[in-house]
């Protein structure tokens, strides 16, 4: 990792190669400062003119009174060039008073060569069916001949890079672990793994780590992020919604490995199916995870508005990576999304067949979190339970009502016994009915997609407005992308949009989806910007890497966990992160890929490792979302005293004591230990979360009282060990590392002291070990609290 | 990542590794910021601080500051259509008549300049001549949730970064032991909370800005800041110990490893601990004369109620904290008016004129802007029963009123005008994002150039349409 020569701009990467090339150096500068009055929106177009194209009446070719936006060739007569260098103050571009920024001199060398070259356009990059690229050559042959590293090696030599030495065996395998899992190794795992010397030691451990059912906890919980999922409403009371089914299948898909293709198609279409399966109906749900408001404030139609662009918005991010909801309001200014491509668009989610805001606060659905349409997913005893008490439940509805009748008819020496028995018999009803909901509350139950029909009309809505219909529009896909194909032109359906999505000349579907695997493993994105590919996002660091991976995706039958393999076995991910100084600082996101990346877990990945390295980790899977302590009063302080619920009240026992993925998310207060580490609130689609360092985290992992409880009884189990194996013990259960001479002495040292203050102080002995008192306890459980606030603790490298 | 953005980082940094472990001078990194961007995007701030009063479920300004007496003579009489014009109503009084309510209650002419202020509100009264009151604040929202998150961050779009963030991201940090944006929510109203709307913690999110920037909501039970205080059986010695450790093999794999990340880690540890000491003084009022509390009024001895949060809002303020933003909720009178509003006024009138003299009497009054406001107003007819002493107001977003205090604005005007019915906007209006830009303003940002890339836009906290400082109220 010598020679760093990196040439970094806040619009992406210009290498020192001598062509300048239309989509990675000029198309972005475009995007930015011309195309809000010279791109794609003809509402906000200016002098007739729009950069985006060459062609039409308004195209960057055109000539208009004389004068010629662009001549290929010829910076004199394009007007263009004139506009970047004129220092007239009424002509330069962009306008001062535009706030966007000024041309840098860089940029102008930039347009002045590509105009000289010819001012040649390409299609958007992102726009056009990935190919497979030719295996690239590479000076250095070897390293490694993998597909994935000849890309890398190829920009690692056009920058004059090394790639970094492999990492040693103990990172390796705690890195595989975190990124598969969400958890670190065992020790009896990393010593499996080092003891192993055959050659295919690294793949049969990833292939081991693959097969674990925590792989498809720990994907679900990125998936989760990016389609919103949350346990209440959201708006408004932010009542609770129960949505766990849909989690649970999310983690089987992984697990089971369904292919993306099916994994997409499910959650848009999968009610469509002829005779949908149980899975595929519960994958419908994707369309419910929206915020939704409770009944009696907003106007129906609003919210039914809200709901529709909520979920086209989700379908953008999730599926397309583009941000399709700037065009709610007009043609989208950077991508070629027009209003009626948008709303053409949002006609395929329009017609479900759903109240368009959650019912009243009476009834079972309400008690458990449910809006019809949905379905259940009983075991036939709770069927059978059910059954019997709606048979007790209709003998007993009918006895009261015969009473009822009797009271009013009965003489009045007859009516005060019989009022008796008609009260009796209510009570009896009411028991019945109590019984029913305790039943159903432990029926798991998935709310899903379901159409009308009678297909709903669709407008464009003037400026977004619910309430200001313009032109009525048919379904349909954006013009600038592959037309779609539907057996039934008339009508096309939400199955037809979700087979042009997983088309293999649609080019979209597999770049993002691949993009945010890679994403999920390096830190960064090949395309940083995960949540957008078009026009306003980044440019590819390796554009060939990306349709290299994204086409063989689609080869493979788009098997995710065959592209999990090629990844984490390339040489590129088992470079060691240890770098120098400048060399972080050249490329701190990695982007080059010089050196293994580093950076911090994610909030789950902190718990979890705490609950796992200290032994309390519960492994079961599924269910009911998990309401995990936190600090009294938070949801107090925020939540309307109507809410459902208004209080915060943890869960007890094992069930607090598991993975991450299962805790209880309420929208307008997540539980902090989660959102203090960049978790989000789930109330918009996230594609990446941001990783800061804060001092609020540090406080989070000083402090907080399930962690230092895990401390507490780890350092129990420390104290089992042999006092001299007691630190090595700690520290490798904790960080998948032995401790060298300096760490031991470092943390012996803490140790005595910290024996000395708690021999000295035994009464914070006794308070810190709830009661079991000896400084030895008490010191320990500090020593497991520095170690688990180091950061090769919380960070992946 | 804006250049400045980058800039600060690197700056910050620099700065923390300069000092990490040695205990940082409380001001090197505040005084270099902001300086910093002042020369590339700002002008000279007329203030420094902002506490936002936020009104949450929407003030009636007909009952509170918006005073039209002639309206008695209109009692249940139909709101004339060229008034309402047809426009939207929310969903409670979607096809109903619309009667008028007169206010019940009287007004007086406060301060030199004689304006007029609701008898609900004698504290206020007396600081008239320090209120800019805005009688033609406008939202385009009509309901609370979308008009919260307007006013919190210029977007009724969930996600958005909120006033504290952005002044956060704009201007950095001016201390060193506290965060630059807190947020004070009420626990305590003195009419019950019946009329209590629900809060989310994206009204003090950073949105896509780094979420350094996002806003701590202190806690009125428990720690203030989460997670603050040490477990039982640790104490500061057994603390300081474990993170001089812990410091120490950091530094180690920092050398080892030599990402600077670490060197981040190793500052934000020690920044805990300080905050372990500053947090606790500052939310101690043992210190506060008698006077003063008793200026606050009988509520500032609950914790959680907005007396205590406008006393520690200035004591906040003292210490350097930028943004300092209470919540107040239960203002949403859709019926029973007259009985639930004299509670809601009490809260606030005494605290916040409280607030106002005290940061006079320290100085503290011009280089602080105080800000009071709903989310949007309530509508001059009546919902629910109606009678001359009972009625209820539905949501209006058409017009409200607000008042601006300190921070360079001028004290003891009005500023716009409605029409009789305080339906309509008569004279100078002011959308949002005209206040938000008049906030801007006063503390040296021009709102069209704070703006951060996302989803492909520059975004603002003003939004894309332009929005104009109110000159007019500026002293």
């Amino acid at each position: 990792m010598k020679h760093i020569a990196l040439f970094f701009l806040t619009i992406g990467f210009v290498s020192a190669a001598d062509t300048v090339e239309f989509n990675r150096d000029i198309r972005p500068i475009l995007s930015d400062r011309c195309f809000h009055c010279h791109g794609p929106d003809e509402h906000d177009r200016k002098a007739n003119l729009r950069l985006d194209q060459t062609g039409g009446k308004d195209g960057a070719y055109r000539v208009h009174d004389g004068v010629a936006g662009l001549v290929p060739g010829s910076l004199d007569e394009s007007e263009l060039w004139y506009r970047i260098i004129t220092e007239e103050e009424d002509d330069v571009m962009p306008p001062r008073d535009s706030h966007k920024k000024a041309l840098t001199e860089h940029e102008k060398k930039l347009f002045r060569q590509w105009i000289e070259e010819g001012a040649k356009y390409q299609e958007f990059w992102a726009f056009v069916t990935p190919k497979k690229p030719e295996k690239p050559t590479v000076k250095n042959q070897t390293w490694s001949q993998k597909p994935i590293d000849l890309f890398v090696m190829r920009k690692l030599e056009a920058e004059g890079l090394t790639p970094n030495e492999k990492a040693d065996r103990r990172t390796l395998i705690r890195r595989l672990s975190f990124d598969l899992t969400g958890l670190p190794p065992t020790r009896k795992e990393i010593a499996a793994f080092l003891a192993d010397e055959s050659p295919d030691a690294w793949e049969r451990v990833v292939d081991q780590y693959l097969a674990r059912p925590q792989f498809g906890e720990h994907l679900a919980k990125y998936w989760l992020d990016l389609v919103r999922f949350a346990d209440t409403n959201g708006i408004h009371h932010d009542h609770f919604r129960d949505l766990s089914p849909y989690r649970d299948w999310v983690i089987r898909a992984f697990n089971e490995n369904l292919s993306y293709d099916q994994f997409v198609t499910f959650q848009l279409a999968g009610d469509l199916f002829p005779k949908p399966t149980t899975d595929q109906l519960v994958a419908s749900g994707f369309h419910r995870l929206h915020l939704i408001i409770d009944r009696g404030t907003m106007l129906p139609e609003e919210s039914f508005s809200r709901n529709v662009l909520d979920r086209v918005e989700s379908v953008g991010t999730a599926f397309m990576g583009l941000t399709v909801q700037c065009a709610v309001c007009h043609d989208h200014k950077y991508d070629p999304i027009t209003a009626k491509d948008f709303y053409q668009f949002s006609a395929f989610f329009n017609n479900i067949d759903a109240a368009p805001e959650t019912g009243g606060r009476s009834g079972n659905d309400f008690m458990r979190g449910l809006q019809q349409p949905y379905v259940e997913l009983a075991t036939p005893e709770q069927e059978k339970m059910r059954a019997e008490i709606v048979k007790a439940e209709s003998a007993a509805k009918a006895e009261v009502e015969k009473l009822k009748k009797q009271v009013a008819e009965a003489e009045a020496d007859e009516k005060s016994a019989l009022q008796t028995s008609k009260k009796a018999a209510e009570e009896k009803l009411g028991k019945l009915q109590s019984e029913r909901l305790d039943l159903e509350m432990t029926i798991p139950a998935a709310m899903v997609m379901k159409e009308r029909s009678e297909v709903r009309p669709a407008n464009i809505l003037i400026r977004g407005a619910y309430d200001n219909p313009g032109e009525e529009v048919g379904r349909g896909t954006p013009g600038f992308l592959p037309p779609m194909k539907a057996p039934n032109p008339e009508l096309k359906t939400r199955m037809d949009l979700a087979n042009w999505f997983v088309a293999p000349e649609n080019p979209l579907t597999a770049r993002v989806a691949v993009n945010r695997f890679w994403q999920q493993l390096f830190g960064v994105g090949i395309v940083k910007t995960s949540e957008d590919l078009g026009a306003q996002g980044e440019w590819p660091s390796h554009p060939d890497l990306l349709d290299y991976l994204a086409s063989t995706f689609v080869e493979n039958g788009w098997d995710i966990k065959v592209l999990f393999r090629e990844m984490v076995l390339s040489e590129t991910y088992q470079q060691s992160s240890v770098a120098t100084s400048e060399e972080f600082k050249a490329d701190p996101e990695n982007r080059m890929l010089a050196r293994g990346s580093r950076y911090r877990l994610d909030s789950e990945a902190v718990r979890d490792q705490i609950l796992a390295t200290s032994g309390l980790l519960q492994k079961e899977m599924f269910g009911k979302s998990v309401k995990t302590p936190q600090p009294e009063g938070l949801w107090k302080a925020v939540a309307l005293p109507s809410s459902y619920p208004n209080q915060f009240t943890p869960d007890t026992g094992g069930k607090i004591l598991r993975r991450s993925i299962y805790t209880f998310w309420k929208r307008g207060l997540p539980p902090p230990q989660m959102t203090i580490l960049n978790a989000p609130n789930r109330e918009s689609c996230i594609a990446r979360r941001e990783r800061t360092n804060t001092p609020l985290q540090a406080l989070l992992l000083m402090n907080e009282t399930e962690y230092m409880k895990a401390a507490r009884h780890f350092a129990a189990q420390v104290l089992e060990e042999k006092p001299e194996n007691r630190i090595p013990f700690a520290y490798e259960t904790i960080t998948s590392q032995v401790p060298d001479e300096s760490e031991l002495e470092a943390l012996k040292s803490l140790l005595s002291d910290l024996e000395r203050s708690y021999e000295e102080k035994p009464e914070l002995a006794t308070a810190l070990t709830e009661g079991r008192g000896a400084a030895e306890l008490a010191a320990w459980t500090m020593v497991i609290n520095a170690i688990y606030n180091l950061d090769i603790t919380k960070t992946r490298q | 990542m804006t250049p400045v953005e980058k800039m600060m980082m690197h700056q910050g940094r620099r700065q923390f590794l300069k000092t990490s472990g040695t205990g940082i001078g409380l001001t090197a990194l505040g005084s270099l910021l902001p300086q910093n961007l002042q020369a590339q995007i700002n002008h000279a701030p007329k203030a420094k601080h902002v506490i936002f009063l936020f009104m949450a479920g929407a003030p009636s300004q007909l009952d509170l500051f918006d005073y039209k007496p002639e309206l008695r003579k209109q009692f249940r009489k139909p709101l004339p259509e060229s008034i309402s014009q047809g426009q939207r109503v929310t969903a409670m009084t979607r096809g109903k008549e619309q009667l008028v309510a007169p206010s019940m209650f009287n007004f007086h002419r406060a301060g030199e300049n004689g304006i007029w202020m609701s008898d609900l509100l004698p504290h206020l009264s007396q600081v008239a001549d320090d209120l800019c009151i805005i009688k033609s604040l406008n939202t385009d929202a009509i309901n609370h949730d979308p008009a919260k998150n307007f006013v919190c961050t210029g977007s009724e779009i969930p996600g958005r970064p909120s006033m504290g963030a952005w002044l956060s991201y704009g201007l950095g940090a001016m201390n060193k032991n506290l965060p630059e944006f807190v947020v004070l929510p009420s626990a305590y109203w003195t009419g019950g909370t019946r009329n209590v709307q629900g809060l989310y913690s994206r009204l003090w999110g950073s949105g896509p800005l780094p979420s350094k920037h996002q806003g701590v909501a202190f806690q009125t039970t428990g720690d203030p800041v989460l997670f603050l205080s040490n477990p039982k059986g640790v104490d500061a010695e057994v603390r300081r110990r474990m993170l001089d450790a812990t410091r120490d093999l950091n530094q180690k794999h920092l050398a080892e490893i030599g990402d600077n990340e670490i060197a981040t880690t190793i500052a934000q540890q020690e920044m805990a601990f300080r905050m372990q000491s500053s947090v606790p003084e500052l939310t101690d009022l043992s210190e506060e004369s008698a006077s003063v509390m008793e200026s606050y009024g009988p509520e500032v001895e609950k914790n959680g109620s907005f007396a205590r949060n406008c006393l520690q809002a200035r004591r906040m303020v003292e210490r350097g904290v930028r943004f300092v933003q209470l919540f107040h909720r239960g203002w949403d009178h859709h019926t029973i008016l007259p009985k639930q509003l004299p509670g809601q006024a009490f809260d606030v009138d005494q605290p916040a004129a409280a607030l106002i003299n005290d940061l006079k009497q320290r100085g503290l009054l011009d280089e602080t802007l105080i800000v009071f406001a709903g989310e949007f107003g309530r509508t001059v007819y009546g919902q629910g029963t109606l009678t001359e002493t009972d009625y209820g107001r539905d949501h209006h977003p058409r017009c409200f009123s607000g008042w601006i205090a300190g921070g360079g604005i001028k004290g003891g005007i009005t500023y716009g005008e409605t029409d009789d019915f305080s339906y309509n906007i008569a004279r100078d209006p002011v959308p949002i994002r005209d206040l938000h830009a008049t906030m801007l303003h006063q503390l040296g940002i021009d709102h069209d150039k704070l703006s951060f890339p996302f989803q492909g836009l520059d975004q603002k906290l003003t939004g894309v349409e332009s929005a104009r400082v109110i000159r007019e109220i500026l002293a």
